[in-house]
């Protein structure tokens, strides 16, 4: 059975976000990439593995070659997972601002 | 786009910052995080309307507040103690959503001056664990406030 990861949780691995700053230049094969880190080979499969489940990676077969893309698609939706909980201040802080202009008790401070 | 409001989430972490300029001198600003009323009314939207059943600002005060769905109904309640309250400087508060499993979060409001007419909020917030912490900001996922984000939420959910 395949357990589908959070891609969260993918990202929050430090040698798993630098594989995909490489990647994310160019296209590279599993061995391209292993040769870039010090982990052991099947280390650094496991986190493609991850990377690709999570669909942060693409996989091509190119001849007898595997290359790794990286799909900037699905870091962006990464980069908008916070954007719904700060809409929802924004909006928040928004409303608070043209009250509060609006409130005015004391007319002797002389504010416009 | 501009972004006013400014959220900080580190990756793992268990707390998050969340800052905000406000076109608005320090007082008014303190003083729409301490009047129920106008609390009330920034925090009340289309889906809710929110209302304190208690809001006592001062040091060792308590809080309770609900919110109640356009049909009238009570969808959402929570509560909190005040830890402190340093008029124009500080608040901190705790947070908890009754009958929710988000637990007991910490915040820390610090209102700083910027000019006559301008201030700023610093909101920390810091949740008993980095999973309840991932989970209250999936929450407006959840709720459906974002019509525009509802894929990402079918995304999201399949992940879990």
């Amino acid at each position: 059975m395949i357990i589908r990861r959070d891609v969260f949780q993918a990202i929050a691995d430090p040698t798993r976000r630098a594989i995909l700053v490489l990647v994310a230049t160019q296209s590279m094969t599993a061995g391209a990439i292993a040769a870039n880190f010090d982990t052991a080979r099947p280390t650094v499969s496991k986190h493609l593995q991850i990377l690709t489940e999570c669909e942060l990676l693409e996989q091509e077969q190119t001849g007898r070659e595997v290359f790794y893309h990286f799909n900037p698609k699905k870091m962006k939706e990464v980069a908008d997972f916070i954007e719904p909980f700060r809409k929802m201040w924004d909006d928040r802080f928004d409303k608070l601002e043209n009250i509060m202009k609006k409130y005015n008790p004391n007319s002797n401070r002389g504010k416009k | 786009m501009e972004r006013k409001t400014k959220v900080n989430a580190g990756d793992g972490q268990q707390d998050i910052v969340i800052t905000r300029e406000f076109n608005l001198p320090l007082e008014l600003l303190f003083k729409a995080h301490a009047e129920a009323e106008l609390i009330e009314q920034w925090m009340s939207h289309e889906y809710g309307t929110t209302k304190f059943v208690k809001l006592e600002s001062r040091k060792h005060g308590s809080w309770q507040m609900e919110t109640t769905d356009a049909q009238g109904k009570v969808a959402f309640r929570a509560n909190g103690v005040i830890h402190e309250f340093v008029p124009n400087q500080k608040i901190t508060r705790t947070f908890e959503m009754e009958h929710s499993p988000f637990g007991v979060q910490l915040e820390l409001y610090v209102f700083e001056k910027l000019s006559d007419d301008t201030s700023k909020l610093t909101m920390h917030v810091i949740y008993e664990s980095v999973a309840q912490r991932d989970q209250v900001l999936k929450l407006p996922f959840s709720q459906g406030l974002n019509m525009a984000h509802n894929r990402l939420q079918d995304i999201v959910s399949k992940l879990k």
